[in-house]
């Protein structure tokens, strides 16, 4: 099947041009938390991008159908069945890292980019193309997720993925780990920061006063 | 027991800040921050919610969904676990205690209606509420110390979001670099705010 470019577009766009988190400042909460650790970063944005593709389809599918007085609760059952099957999955599978991920994986359901994404988008596009901005969306979401968990782990902790790349001292090496970036602050310094560096590469992104 | 709830309020408001510490309700926190006016109104509409569902979702959690909870319907229930609703159910539950909440203010409190507007509904869907219900779960918290846990973290995030509007109300007098306005120096401003409520780690009372 050859993708048309307005469906590639619908795909990518959200990556850089309009992230989800950099820009529509959608789905901040869980960003932030689970991102000391490159394993939870990654299996939180592979939950995310499949719950908002899924969620996407499915309410574009019964987007005619539904009322419009009630669709936001008709969405967050949607929602919320498709994150009880992924937690679900979570637990059978990959225990440990659900336990670490605690409440976040519920908190998906009042993630503002799955139902951002399903009322701004699937409401108005048929399911194919709602599901590719789904995972669109849930890559832009995973960019951020991967590049803040890879800078807190590797300074915070001297290691990607467990692995130690930078021995801290504490193991008889060199490296002394920031402590700040594995804390609150350093989450939201790194994305303050990240935002900067995406705006000065992307100047049509800066907020006027 | 109330010098227990007493620093359990004191906890959950300032060293385990659910802003701040936790990062939840962030998109509200962000998007709603830009006046004072404004963050009082959601700061004192997510403190009323939180203390009302924490501890009806305890109760739902307790007597309905927990493990063996069904017991005092019939003894053959004892070994019913319905846990694995309590997404759906503490969802459904807060979208309809928001309702209710909304529908008694519009009666009998038309000024504080008002004055929440748009803000009520919209808690529905704010982290911090799933999140404080989601937590009270995980920790064994009892009915009052989810009560107590409640109203603090609510009035945590409403102490975090009218403090964040107030500094940015004078940042808008600032020279920032093009790049850094808006969203970034926020970011940067909240990252500030979280190091100086990290002062709070430790206290007991």
């Amino acid at each position: 099947m050859v993708m048309q470019t307005k469906d590639l577009k619908v795909l990518t766009d959200p990556l850089f041009e309009n992230n989800p988190i950099a820009l529509q400042v959608l789905g901040v909460c869980s960003a932030l938390a689970v991102t000391t650790k490159m394993e939870t970063a990654i299996v939180m944005s592979i939950a995310l991008t499949v719950v908002t593709a899924f969620s996407n389809m499915a309410v574009s599918l019964i987007r005619n159908k539904v009322p419009s007085s009630i669709r936001i609760i008709t969405q967050l059952v949607i929602i919320a069945s498709l994150v009880i099957i992924t937690d679900q999955i979570l637990k059978a599978f990959l225990f440990d890292i659900s336990k670490q991920l605690s409440v976040f994986v519920g908190l998906i359901i009042t993630n503002c980019i799955v139902m951002g994404r399903a009322e701004g988008f699937a409401m108005q596009n048929p399911p194919g193309r709602s599901f590719l901005d789904g995972i669109g969306n849930g890559l832009g979401y995973s960019v951020v997720l991967l590049s803040v968990a890879s800078i807190r782990e590797l300074f915070g902790s001297g290691s990607l993925f467990g692995i130690t790349l930078l021995k801290p001292v504490t193991e008889g090496g060199w490296y002394t780990p920031n402590g700040l970036m594995v804390l609150a602050p350093g989450a939201f310094f790194i994305i303050g920061l990240g935002i900067w560096a995406l705006r000065t590469w992307k100047p049509e992104q800066v907020e006027e006063d | 027991m109330v010098e227990h709830l007493l620093s359990l309020f004191v906890k959950a408001t300032f060293v385990e800040n659910m802003a701040l510490a936790f990062f939840l309700g962030m998109c509200s926190f962000l998007a709603v921050s830009k006046k004072v006016d404004t963050a009082i109104g959601l700061g004192a509409a997510v403190t009323f919610v939180l203390g009302v569902t924490a501890p009806v979702n305890y109760l739902i959690h307790h007597y309905i969904l927990q493990e063996g909870a069904l017991e005092w319907l019939h003894p053959s229930l004892a070994t019913t676990d319905l846990s694995f609703l309590t997404f759906l159910t503490f969802i459904g539950s807060i979208a309809a205690m928001v309702q209710i909440v909304e529908m008694t203010l519009d009666r009998f409190a038309p000024a504080l209606y008002n004055a929440l507007g748009v803000f009520l509904p919209l808690i529905a869907v704010n982290c911090a509420i799933l999140g404080g219900s989601l937590f009270l779960v995980e920790r064994g918290y009892g009915f009052g110390e989810s009560t107590v846990f409640g109203i603090g973290s609510g009035a945590g995030f409403g102490l975090a979001i009218v403090a964040l509007a107030a500094i940015r109300e004078r940042l808008t007098y600032n020279h920032i670099p093009s790049g850094l306005k808006g969203l970034g120096i926020t970011f940067i401003t909240v990252g500030l705010m979280a190091m100086g409520f990290m002062a709070f780690a430790g206290i007991q009372l």
